[in-house]
């Protein structure tokens, strides 16, 4: 499975578990969760694409990591500013980008191996 | 008495040392004995370092033998592998003898190493080694035939090298009926062990039983590198322990399958099925179940789903902690 592939769906799919924990923080929003879901699957899908196109270009597994956190962070900022919370929002946002980054990196095949596969 | 047997050792051996005189080689003492050489370790004065090196014995050169063994050495010699003792030098003595010269091997024997060494994975990448130097002569046409743990070397620095060539074949051209090193006296061979030490003619048998391939221990002349496969097999299965995983069980079976064809066919296929192993990659000699794959793919993604799960359970309590 090529880095951005595997970027992608890791990403997707930790952005449905954080759509989810939305019934926890906020229960009111049930009747939204389906879009809740689909807007934090949709936002780690593009965290998830983007940091494995940069992790296939890299050989720095500490620039892997750090891309990742940022463009977690970055991601999350928008929906942080429209909800006026900042680090509860940013903070998961983050940290999905440093697990999407390490694990992509770690475990995603190289453009050779992905072509011979 | 064993005062007297100690008497008569020490007189053997100095009945036993060669004359150096006219080499630049000072002799330090024996280091072992074999049915057709004895390595000394020995100082090169000129570079003022140890070598091994291992003279035929004196009633061992018969006809023709300076001849083939020249032929000999300047075969092994070109197998210039880190996993394999260099030759250095050729040589004949004042009495006629020929004698090499190769690197002196320190460190532990595999299967004195591998008791120090609990992990499988650290066993297993030990196993890799042997199998890069042993495919490297492949390459180069040249068979070991008697591979085995004793004949493995493990230096302190976990350099691995692979010894004992004197019973090994050189392929001709299109694996056609070629000279036996064997058939002569042994060039590199830096652990003699006169218990297995062996010599060969056409149709003879010789390695050491429990390593030897089914078709090498009938004598047949047509070994080909499967019987090398075969006891790399034999060493995976002594380094893999008493229980080992299935996959790993089945790549030792299919290493030693009694037919050759059966085998893998190169050292290359088996040493990637290992790695393969290693990396919780599925194994081709073996069909695992929907639970064993389960287990495998946990352990080859341990860390991401680790971390998954930790991300999760962070995010489950921020979202409880903190009420948006």
């Amino acid at each position: 499975m090529s880095k951005p592939v595997f970027g992608l769906l890791l990403g997707g799919f930790l952005g449905i578990f954080d759509g989810l924990t939305a019934l926890l923080s906020a229960p009111e929003t049930a009747p939204q969760i389906v879009g809740i879901v689909i807007g934090s699957t949709i936002k780690g899908v593009i965290t998830g694409l983007i940091i494995g196109l940069v992790a296939r270009k890299t050989r720095s597994l500490a620039l892997a990591v750090v891309v990742g956190g940022l463009v977690g962070v970055a991601l999350a900022f928008p929906v942080a500013l429209m909800n006026r919370y900042y680090w509860q929002i940013m903070l998961p946002g983050g940290v999905l980008g440093v697990i999407v980054g390490y694990a992509t990196f770690r475990h995603g095949a190289a453009p050779s191996a992905a072509a011979a596969q | 008495m064993s005062v007297s047997d100690a008497a008569l050792v020490r007189l053997a051996e100095a009945i036993d040392a060669p004359d150096l005189a006219g080499t630049k080689y000072e002799l330090r003492g024996r280091l072992g004995r074999g049915g057709m050489g004895t390595v000394w370790r020995a100082l090169d004065r000129d570079l003022g370092r140890e070598v091994a090196l291992k003279v035929m014995n004196a009633a061992e050169p018969g006809p023709g033998a300076l001849a083939r063994l020249r032929t000999e050495a300047q075969v092994l010699a070109r197998l210039e592998h880190p996993g394999l003792v260099p030759v250095h030098d050729l040589g004949a003595l004042p009495d006629g003898r020929l004698f090499y010269v190769m690197k002196l091997v320190r460190g532990r024997r595999l299967d004195e190493h591998v008791r120090g060494l609990a992990e499988l994975g650290a066993r297993l990448r030990v196993f890799e080694r042997i199998c890069e130097a042993v495919a490297f002569a492949h390459a180069e046409g040249v068979i070991h035939r008697d591979l085995k743990p004793q004949n493995v070397m493990v230096g302190p620095f976990g350099e691995v090298l692979v010894l004992d060539w004197g019973v090994a074949k050189v392929l001709g051209p299109e694996e056609a009926p070629s000279a036996d090193v064997a058939d002569l006296p042994p060039a590199v061979s830096a652990a003699v062990d006169p218990a297995t030490a062996t010599r060969t003619a056409a149709g003879t048998v010789l390695g050491t039983p429990g390593y030897m391939a089914p078709e090498q221990a009938r004598g047949e002349t047509g070994v080909g590198v499967t019987a090398d496969v075969y006891a790399l097999g034999a060493i995976l299965e002594f380094l893999a322990g008493a229980n080992p995983p299935r996959a790993l069980a089945a790549v030792v079976a299919r290493a030693r399958a009694a037919r050759p064809e059966d085998r893998y066919a190169t050292v290359g296929e088996l040493s990637a099925e290992v790695s393969r192993f290693l990396s919780a990659l599925p194994v081709s000699a073996y069909r695992e179940g929907p639970l064993e794959k389960g287990r495998r793919l946990a352990t080859r993604y341990r860390t991401p789903i680790a971390l998954v799960l930790a991300y999760l359970v962070m995010r489950v309590v921020l979202a409880a902690m903190v009420r948006i």
